[in-house]
């Protein structure tokens, strides 16, 4: 038995109807975003039915190679986002935010589901971990994209520098350390912040899901400590890895800058 | 015979080209640079006389050939070393955010360098030939000339001792006076131990080339020629 109401289709409507504010602006002010706000709104639905779906189905089977097989698809997925999210290309790099994004997330979710959460009926038990998976992939992607994006900037402005640095006779470490140094803590420093205000200026969205769905606030927030540890690590580890793995991409074995790799779309 | 004792840098067979597909910016480059010789390159801009040098220097991987230092070839983890000794000028240095003095000290903290500490009796010796100032240490990257980068980059190179020195138009961005100091500074400097070191030059001012150095060399899309 349900301990929240549930909604029926009427109530979802109700809310879906809301995009009539946004119509409605965008008519009176001229705005032409009429065919966007179409779009996003059957978007938002479709999108989320079919993920309703899915999940519904996943959790109903509860078989682990189901459940490893959609992880493995929003590793991937989050994966290729990161490396997207840049103009910039070198050889490699779709790889490299894949590999980063996989072992960081998965690491962490993986002490998550073995050492934190215990009691689960199986390690794989869907309800835990793909939404687990989830919350550490969204971040991780962010940490990796911005890790990657401070990296190549640093890159291409500190290039002279380094290769100074490589002609006085520095070793490619030498001259890219402050590079990688920058990228990791770039990268670091949004889940930083949102843990010093977490629960002050907004209810995190996970808490909020439980609080709903009628856990109590005290358990629902245990759960919510456990996240931004998580998610912090997970960042950390990501963008670790990817300034390192870009690295090794951009100077070779010879201690040579290798900037003409660095393309842009 | 006499053994080649005296033979510092080699390049053999050298060749450059970036894209698979593209031209060749260097080509067959054979190159003997010798103790006490000051050896320049002239030739007109995009000639590849930049890539020549950074090529010497093995700070851009080779399409073919070698470089030889004191007869033994150089590669990997042997190559920071190498570069230690056979150091590459940049025609723009680079200096990072600081002082004159923090861009003196920077090359010091590399692992190569780290019994050396910074010599300001020295430097400030140098300083003083060039014509600069003591206060000139303190002087910010931000308020110093192209001219005055140059001289930075020029004394932090210096400090180290490198065997043979690989300078992309050194004096471009220097008044005819400094221009004239440098030139002596980096004569006296070659002097000093004419058995242990050696400078190439590269140029588009043939004149200028052709009054300083020993052995002139013209480049020509990418082939060096006999002067």
């Amino acid at each position: 038995m349900a301990t929240y109401v549930e909604l029926d289709l009427i109530d979802v409507s109700l809310a879906a109807a809301l995009i009539v504010v946004n119509a409605l602006i965008s008519i009176a002010l001229q705005l032409g975003m009429e065919r966007q706000l179409a779009v996003a709104s059957i978007r938002t639905i479709v999108q989320l039915w079919l993920v309703g779906l899915v999940l519904e189905w996943v959790f109903e089977i509860d078989r682990w190679y189901v459940v490893l097989l959609l992880l493995v698809l929003m590793t991937l997925v989050a994966g290729v986002t990161a490396a997207r999210r840049d103009e910039r290309r070198y050889p490699g790099m779709l790889a490299d935010t894949v590999l980063s994004v996989w072992i960081s997330s998965w690491l962490v979710t993986a002490f998550t589901l073995f050492a934190v959460v215990r009691g689960t009926h199986t390690w794989y038990q869907p309800q835990y971990s793909i939404p687990l998976m989830g919350m550490v992939l969204g971040n991780t992607l962010n940490g990796v994209s911005v890790g990657l994006r401070t990296f190549l900037d640093s890159v291409e402005a500190r290039r002279d520098v380094m290769d100074m640095l490589l002609a006085y006779g520095g070793s490619r470490w030498e001259a890219c350390r402050d590079t990688v140094r920058n990228a990791i803590r770039t990268g670091m420093t949004p889940i930083i912040n949102s843990m010093m205000i977490v629960g002050i200026v907004s209810l995190p969205g996970m808490m909020t899901g439980q609080l709903l769905s009628g856990t109590r606030p005290i358990e629902a927030i245990k759960y919510q400590i456990v996240i931004m540890f998580l998610i912090a690590s997970a960042t950390a580890l990501g963008t670790t890895l990817i300034a390192l793995i870009g690295y090794r991409r951009l100077f070779n074995q010879d201690h040579q800058l290798l900037v003409d790799r660095l393309r842009r779309n | 015979m006499m053994p080649d004792a005296t033979v510092l840098l080699e390049a053999r067979e050298l060749a450059r080209r970036p894209t698979p597909s593209g031209p060749w910016l260097l080509r067959d480059v054979e190159l003997e640079l010798r103790a006490g010789q000051c050896l320049g390159v002239v030739g007109p801009s995009g000639s590849g006389k930049t890539l020549l040098l950074r090529s010497l220097a093995l700070l851009d991987p080779l399409d073919t050939g070698y470089v030889l230092f004191r007869g033994r070839p150089v590669s990997g983890n042997g190559i920071p070393d190498f570069r230690s000794r056979v150091i590459y000028l940049r025609q723009r240095p680079a200096l990072e955010a600081g002082t004159v003095e923090d861009n003196l000290r920077r090359p010091l903290q590399l692992y190569v360098h780290r019994k050396r500490r910074l010599d300001l009796r020295r430097i400030g010796s140098w300083l003083r030939h060039l014509g600069r100032r003591e206060n000139f240490l303190e002087k910010r990257r931000g308020d110093l000339s192209g001219g005055e980068q140059q001289i930075v980059a020029l004394i932090a190179t210096l400090q180290l001792d490198p065997t043979v020195l690989l300078l992309d138009e050194p004096v471009a961005a220097l008044d005819h006076d400094t221009a004239r100091s440098v030139e002596l500074l980096l004569r006296q400097w070659v002097d000093e131990q004419p058995s242990a070191r050696a400078q190439m030059w590269v140029s588009h001012d043939v004149e200028r080339v052709r009054s300083y150095c020993s052995k002139l060399l013209r480049m020509e899309d990418g082939r060096l020629y006999p002067m």
